[in-house]
């Protein structure tokens, strides 16, 4: 057997992902492994990935508004944007998942025990597929922030959970969209983790007047890029015409 | 410019986990074995809250995946499993043994399945492989690049009706984690 010509990704730039061991998210500190990563050259196992298609979805999974019988409380929002690889090409057919709190910061979880009330008619939850120019839409409410025990008075900034494949293991992602001028940033160790400054401005969406529903609905687009690929002999160049 | 990872904090459970998701392969299928193990942290205590996913060839080593330069194996494998970790840090898949996957320099890989583990207090996922102890994993080249004393946190052992393969994510036994 021959060499296999494979895609292979391109690791990001350092500062664009959060160190597994991060001081000020208190979570991290019995959970982040303390041994080296080892670097594992990617074969076909990790240049493959799961595709997973129109089978994963319920007709109302992108709208957030409409899962019960009435209308959730909180400001409806659209949220858009396309699913990218590092080169700008889109991620066509595939699975967006997202997750998050109520307009009041309450999670439909029994672990979310906080002070404000649930909302009989939102579960924060929704899927959907990208089309053909990667872009996905989901119709929600925006989340409001919420308490949590990190530290003295910690709040999480407003955020939507979101969950995405690309079509390589390597490009396996979850990640959390913010939102503009959010006045908690600045204490939050989650999105400060990020080293790069301009990696965690990536983070935040964009105010989208374009997009906006007269009479309906606020929008704000987010985009996110995953590892890009390029086509390269995945070992040494086999002889030609071989 | 890649967007950034996050932790999937503490309340995955809400948008996660598939009820078909622990089933790579369905009920009675030839060969299908269940993989068990306990997630862990570096107090040697379950992790409750992280969820597990696999990603693997079919049991003759193909994927259903254009890129797979074989061709797609065009049988519908799903290949990915999913499945959250209960109270007690416990995961289950029920899958195949995936065949052995060309590797570099057209020599065969032994065995194995690609894992991600997903936790609150993780800010990014940690990735894994799960390789098995009745397989021949002597010519391994990703097992060749595993310090030799630490291997066998890579390797699930036999049960009844499949494998145990724990995950130490810090601490004493901890598992090896891949750079992909
Ligand atoms: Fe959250």
């Amino acid at each position: 057997m021959g060499d296999l010509r494979l895609p292979r990704y391109a690791r990001d730039p350092d500062g664009t992902h959060p160190p597994l061991d991060y001081a000020g998210y208190g979570s991290t500190k019995l959970r982040h492994p303390k041994q080296p990563l080892v670097l594992l050259p990617q074969q076909l196992t990790e240049v493959t990935g799961p595709l997973l298609g129109p089978g994963r979805l319920g007709e109302l999974d992108n709208d957030l508004t409409r899962q019960h019988a009435g209308e959730p409380q909180g400001q409806r929002i659209i949220v858009t944007g396309r699913l990218l690889d590092g080169d700008a090409r889109p991620v066509r057919n595939s699975l967006v998942e997202i997750w998050q709190a109520n307009a009041g910061g309450r999670y439909k979880h029994t672990g979310d025990r906080w002070p404000s009330p649930l909302d009989p008619n939102f579960d924060g939850v929704g899927r959907t597929l990208t089309d053909d120019d990667g872009r996905y839409t989901f119709t929600t409410i925006k989340p409001g922030a919420y308490p949590w025990k990190n530290h003295d008075n910690a709040w999480r900034p407003a955020h939507i959970h979101f969950s995405v494949f690309g079509t390589a293991f390597t490009q396996r992602l979850v990640t959390q969209m913010y939102f503009p001028d959010d006045p908690l940033f600045g204490q939050d160790p989650i999105f400060n983790s990020i080293p790069d400054e301009k990696a965690r401005q990536r983070m935040i969406s964009r105010f989208d007047l374009d997009r906006t529903e007269a009479n309906w609905a606020l929008a704000y687009q987010f985009d996110i890029v995953l590892r890009g690929r390029d086509a390269s002999v995945f070992e040494d160049e086999e002889e030609e015409d071989e | 410019m890649s967007t950034p990872s996050q932790t999937v904090g503490p309340f995955l459970s809400i948008g996660l986990p598939w009820e078909d998701g622990p089933e790579v392969v369905p009920a009675g299928t030839p060969g299908a074995v269940w993989i068990r193990g306990t997630v862990s942290d570096g107090a040697g205590q379950p992790v409750p809250d992280a969820l597990v996913e696999t990603w693997q060839a079919d049991a003759d080593g193909r994927f259903d995946h254009p890129d797979d330069p074989r061709g797609a194996a065009g049988n519908g494998f799903r290949g990915f499993g999913r499945c959250p970790t209960d109270s007690g840090g416990q995961y289950q898949i029920r899958t195949v043994v995936p065949g052995a996957v060309p590797g570099a320099g057209g020599l065969p890989q032994a065995p194995h399945i690609d894992v991600s583990v997903l936790a609150r207090g993780l800010l990014h996922r940690v990735v894994t492989r799960i390789y098995f102890e009745d397989k021949d994993n002597s010519a391994d080249q990703v097992l060749a690049l595993v310090p030799e004393d630490r291997r066998h946190t890579l390797i699930a052992t036999k049960t009844e009706d499949g494998y145990r393969f724990d995950v130490r994510l810090q601490g004493e036994g901890e598992t090896v984690f891949f750079d992909v």
